[in-house]
């Protein structure tokens, strides 16, 4: 017992001791992602080639997952409180569900696998084939010009698409509970209205570009960290996924925590 | 006879592996000079240093009589605009066409118009031989040979001082290999005015007989040998003798 309990704290030892140095590049990382872009000069066109990028990846995907979790999602809520007649809480139930959780986490989860992955393999690929190195040789700074304009974008782009999500998944929502199911859309817009305020809104854009920080720093940071040949981009991608979406899913608990703190 | 680059003393530690060991020898200007010796000997390692990329244990190297260890970064940034490097690969952007490429560097860091721009790049495509049908297409879509024009294109867009080739022939066939021999030698005949230093770094023991002015022999971190190409091929230390052999 003692000795396993001991080989596991060895364990734990190593694995610390061996992602400290990781932790400590993407700290740098991170930091000087952030001073690059107060820099000059401003790289518009790049900035928007990555929104238009990341609409053109994820945003058919985001319809698709939306529409159908809000139509599921009224479904469940209804089978559940129709045996009690309060069938007419399904709007709001599904819409602050939406707003502040499913909708800012769903995307995160999109954007992960679509965007932050794209980011590892494209940077990643530039760097094993010193695409990288023929920047900073011209005197271009890499992270300036292929980190900043990618973390920008995805900050920006990933409220967007949220609020895309809160929007398809509402209609969805709506069109399952009002006219298949039969719910009176006078009562299901009225009870809307009386849970509903704005701070939901905020919290739910809020959570949203923070999980877009946190998706393309991760992203593009495996893309620079790639090393060796194909198979360390191919590394970097899969790192860039699973981290992107575990963060995604750690930092909502947290986001909610301080989010309920600071809005009430 | 003046110095492009300068090694004083040049000592580089990775840990407690001596790459490379008092390095201590100097690149003429205006000539073409190779760096030579077995993978492993510490050639990229120099490469790195004279543009700045790594920086020296002890020693100090000297590029255009400027030690980059004394600038800060937006002047070692400003200064590599001297250089013109030609990587192994191309190493060209995949997302841009050939034609952008070139164009790179001259929407970086000058005032030309976009016209001035574009047929400074045209010049330059052509300059280096490129088929015209090549210059809107992507990297991917055109072969080995031509992509190393388009590379040649790009690094000499800023009109620099000093070319850098990395390993230019290694894993070409013979054929190629000879056109970016020429490629190398035409290169910096026509930009002779400049002059143009060309420091080319290979183990490739026919073509650097065949195009250098200088040859430099690497071996364990050390110069064995820097000499005139004459003088080099007439060397009798034993480990050129070996690697002559060994090449030929
Ligand atoms: N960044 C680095 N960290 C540690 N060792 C390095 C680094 N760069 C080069 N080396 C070591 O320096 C030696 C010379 O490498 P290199 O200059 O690439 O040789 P060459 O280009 O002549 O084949 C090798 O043993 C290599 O492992
Ligand atoms: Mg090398």
């Amino acid at each position: 017992m003692i000795k396993l309990l001991k080989s596991s704290i060895e364990w734990l030892g190593r694995w610390v001791m061996s992602i400290t140095p990781a932790l400590g590049r993407f700290t740098l990382y991170a930091i000087s992602n952030f001073q690059w872009f107060f820099r000059p000069p401003v790289r518009k066109r790049l900035f928007f080639e990555q929104m238009v990028f990341m609409g053109n990846k994820s945003l058919f995907i985001v319809f698709l997952t939306s529409s159908f979790s809000g139509a599921v999602f009224a479904y469940q809520i209804y089978l559940g409180f129709t045996a009690f007649s309060v069938d007419s809480f399904v709007g709001p139930i599904v819409a602050i569900a939406v707003v502040k959780e499913l909708a800012p986490v769903f995307t995160g989860l999109v954007v992960a696998g679509r965007c932050g992955a794209a980011m590892a393999a494209q940077i990643g690929s530039m760097k094993v084939t010193e695409q990288i190195d023929a920047l900073e040789v011209m005197g271009v700074n890499s992270i300036q010009y292929l980190g900043v304009p990618r973390v920008f974008a995805t900050v920006v782009t990933m409220p967007m698409l949220t609020g895309v999500f809160m929007l398809v998944a509402n209609a969805g929502s709506w069109l399952v509970g009002v006219k298949l199911l039969g719910i009176d859309e006078a009562i299901y817009f009225a009870k809307l209205g009386d849970f509903m305020n704005l701070n939901m809104l905020v919290e739910g854009l809020i959570k949203a570009a923070v999980f877009g920080y946190l998706i393309s720093i991760i992203g593009t940071y495996q893309g620079f960290a790639v090393k060796g040949g194909a198979e360390g981009v191919g590394k970097g991608t899969n790192m860039a996924v699973v981290w992107g979406m575990i963060i995604v899913l750690i930092m909502d608990f947290f986001l909610t925590a301080i989010l309920a703190k600071v809005l009430g | 006879m003046s110095y492009a680059i300068e090694f004083n003393h040049l000592t580089k530690r990775f840990g407690n592996h001596t790459v490379l060991d008092d390095l201590n020898f100097n690149i003429h200007e205006g000539k073409i000079t190779t760096i030579l010796g077995f993978s492993g000997a510490g050639k990229s390692t120099v490469l790195k240093h004279i543009l700045g990329i790594y920086h020296p244990t002890e020693g100090q190297v000297k590029v255009l009589g400027q030690d980059m260890e004394k600038m800060n970064e937006g002047q070692i940034r400003e200064f590599r605009t001297n250089f013109g490097m030609v990587f192994q690969y191309a190493a060209l952007f995949d997302s841009m066409t050939n034609f952008e490429n070139v164009a790179f560097p001259m929407k970086e860091f000058t005032n030309y118009t976009k016209e001035e721009i574009e047929e400074k790049a045209i010049g330059l495509m052509k300059q280096v031989g490129l088929d015209e049908f090549a210059f809107h297409k992507l990297p991917s879509e055109i072969s080995g040979g031509m992509r190393k024009r388009v590379g040649l294109a790009r690094a000499l867009a800023l009109q620099p001082k000093v070319m850098l080739y990395d390993e230019p022939t290694t894993g070409l066939d013979p054929i190629t290999t000879h056109m970016v021999d020429d490629l190398i030698t035409s290169t910096h005949n026509h930009n002779a005015h400049l002059p143009m230093t060309s420091v080319i770094i290979s183990h490739d023991i026919a073509a650097t007989l065949r195009i250098s002015d200088y040859v430099a022999f690497l071996e364990k971190g050390k110069t064995v040998v820097h000499a005139p190409v004459e003088e080099f091929r007439k060397s009798d230390h034993p480990v050129i003798k070996k690697f002559i052999e060994l090449s030929t």
